[in-house]
């Protein structure tokens, strides 16, 4: 079974993503190959063998906006290599080339799988619907690769034995127009502290907070904790904080040990990208707030209070 | 300019939809409401037309029903809708919805094609990518801010840590975030308008799209369960100790 894993390289490594997506195609495959989008650090590639990569293919796009060139890329390859499955991740790069590679080759594409079953040759998805309160198990039914594109969090990354991988650098083949749209330049908008998709504790504050300014608060526990902050699709469009801080459908799906949900309903939006945290604590003034649903600890009050005293209270435990 | 910008109905999100017990096809009731994603690819495709005096087509596959959900976004000022709604496209997956979009796109001719980032629905969130494709046109995605200067499209495209500058020259294909535009809300001008406006229904034939639906799609819902529920947790009202409860479970979770 070969299964090829979509990998894009940000800042000298894969997307975490990639790496989720490679320990399970360990699982489920015995030939794994990595794509790679980006310069072609050693540490990135480093990575993609330790997690299962035997082989990548290297395509650096230079200034190019990638995904046409590297669908087309793909498309060759696969058409000589007949891969069985090709994983992509849910996050903007990887499912421009999946949607692009998916047209291409005339094939079909699931999205939004949690997990990929593979039984007697046949391969089906399992997708969450309703705010995960359903799940649907959908078959391919027509020739290979098939394609799926991976929600984040639903595998965890883990290094094999893998060593170095062997290296096979890629082309573009020439596509004219549909290939000419260019990255002028590139901005980092994140939090200083860890990533929101890495952290241990994330407190993610909503509307309830208040105001840009009141917001603060969750930047202040934040800091207290040594946690990433995250908010909801609400607080972003009223421009308290960038959108790459959004937790949802539409943001990103995180799966930390320890999730604050402070001011925040509990829209089955919100609740896909984080409902798989290990321990998740909500401060809401409406006790009939759909995310003490979820919530393992789950406090019926003012954020405006509650959230100020613990502060107090952790600070004067230092 | 022509412009293209896919919308789609769907069931109004306040009440949870269904799926049938038969096929699993989401229920459509006959008054869906214009998805409200795809508010900002039309308002970015007006103001593009309005500065350009070009033109908004709406393309659209969902059952059409009362059209509802085309005649508000045809109130918001596009010009006309094309609507495919074909018995046989039931059950269609995503790839199958591009070639359809795709065709009916063709057969307009557009300069720039607009569309949401995935629908509230659906989500597959691929769809555009493929459109492109079939279309042979560059996809700038994921747009936050949209400028257009003498057939040149620069974007700012959203990336997991920020978010990139991008161009391309026309014919381009771009999807459109919520931070992108504010919305227009339909006058009441607009909403009589609307009534008056073309909607051309075309089928998949007329379209010389083959090997639709669930089957043309290759790839078959075999399953529908419940997910296992997450147990819930401790509820504490707050009387200004209930901090306390929260630095306790931060002990237990060894965080502090
Ligand atoms: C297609 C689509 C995609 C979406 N994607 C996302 C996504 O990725 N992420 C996302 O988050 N949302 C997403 N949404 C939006 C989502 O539906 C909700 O609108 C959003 O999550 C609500 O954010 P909120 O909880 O901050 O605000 P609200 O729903 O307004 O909730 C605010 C909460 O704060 C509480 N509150 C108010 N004041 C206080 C106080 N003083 N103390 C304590 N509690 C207080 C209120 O009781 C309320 O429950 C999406 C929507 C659509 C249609």
């Amino acid at each position: 079974m070969q299964i090829w894993v979509f990998a894009e390289e940000t800042d000298g490594a894969p997307t975490s993503l990639a790496l989720e997506m490679l320990t399970k195609a360990r699982s489920l495959g015995d030939d794994i190959v990595a794509f790679l989008v980006g310069p072609g650090s050693a540490e990135a590639l480093g990575a993609l063998g330790a997690h299962g990569a035997s082989t990548v293919y290297h395509l650096d796009p230079g200034d190019a906006l990638p995904s046409a060139g590297a669908a087309a890329a793909m498309a060759e390859l696969a058409g000589s290599e007949n891969p069985d499955l090709i994983l992509f991740g849910l996050q903007p790069t990887d499912r421009d080339v999946a949607g692009r590679l998916a047209a291409r080759m005339g094939l079909p594409v699931l999205s939004n799988a949690v997990d990929i079953v593979i039984d007697a040759g046949s391969t089906s998805v399992i997708n969450e619907i309703l705010g995960g309160a359903t799940l649907v198990e959908t078959t391919f039914s027509g020739s290979k690769p098939h394609f799926v594109v991976v929600r984040p969090k639903s595998f965890t990354a883990e290094p094999g034995d893998g060593g170095d991988p062997i290296v096979v650098p890629v082309m573009a083949p020439g596509i004219g127009h549909a290939g000419s749209a260019t990255v002028i330049e590139s901005h980092a908008e994140e939090s200083e502290g860890p990533k929101l998709e890495e952290a241990e504790v994330i407190v993610s504050g909503g509307r309830g907070m208040g105001s840009q300014e009141q917001f603060g608060a969750v930047e202040e526990l934040a800091g207290l904790l040594s946690a990433a902050i995250g908010a909801t699709r609400a607080v972003v469009d009223a421009g308290w904080v960038p959108y790459s801080f959004q937790v949802g459908q539409t943001g990103k799906t995180v799966k930390p040990s320890v999730y604050f949900a402070l001011g925040i309903s509990g829209a089955m939006q919100h609740l896909v990208g984080m409902k798989d945290s290990g321990t998740i604590i909500a401060v809401n003034k409406d006790e009939e707030a759909p995310i003490f649903g979820v919530a393992d600890l789950g406090i019926v009050g003012d954020v405006h209070k509650v959230v100020p005293r613990l502060i107090e209270a952790l600070r004067s435990r230092n | 300019m022509k412009i293209a910008v896919c919308v789609k109905q769907i069931p109004d999100p306040a009440t949870p939809y269904e799926l049938d017990s038969e096929n699993h096809f989401v229920v459509r009731p006959d008054d869906q409401v214009l998805d409200d994603t795809d508010r900002y690819g039309v308002e970015v495709g007006l103001q593009l037309a309005e500065a350009t005096e070009g033109e908004v087509v709406l393309v659209s596959m969902s059952p059409a029903g009362s059209l509802q959900g085309i005649r508000q976004a045809l109130a918001m000022g596009a010009d006309k809708a094309i609507i495919i709604d074909d018995e046989a496209l039931r059950g269609s997956g995503a790839l199958v919805t591009a070639r359809i979009l795709a065709a009916a796109i063709k057969s307009e001719g557009a300069d720039l094609v607009i569309a949401g980032t995935e629908s509230t629905d659906g989500y597959a969130g691929v769809v555009p990518q493929m459109m492109a494709e079939l279309l042979d046109m560059p996809a700038l995605t994921f747009a936050r801010k949209l400028d257009h200067h003498d057939g040149t499209i620069r974007i700012e495209r959203q990336t997991s840590g920020g978010y990139d500058v991008v161009e391309a020259t026309l014919p381009v294909l771009v999807t459109v975030t919520s931070g992108a535009v504010e919305p227009r809300y339909p006058t009441f001008k607009g909403i009589m308008q609307a009534k008056q406006k073309p909607i051309d229904q075309p089928s998949c034939a007329d379209l010389g799209v083959e090997s639709v639906g669930s089957a043309g799609s290759k790839q078959e819902i075999v399953e529908v369960r419940a997910a296992p529920e997450r147990a819930a947790g401790l509820k504490v009202l707050d009387e200004g100790e209930a901090h306390l409860e929260i630095v306790k479970l931060l002990e237990q979770a060894k965080v502090v």
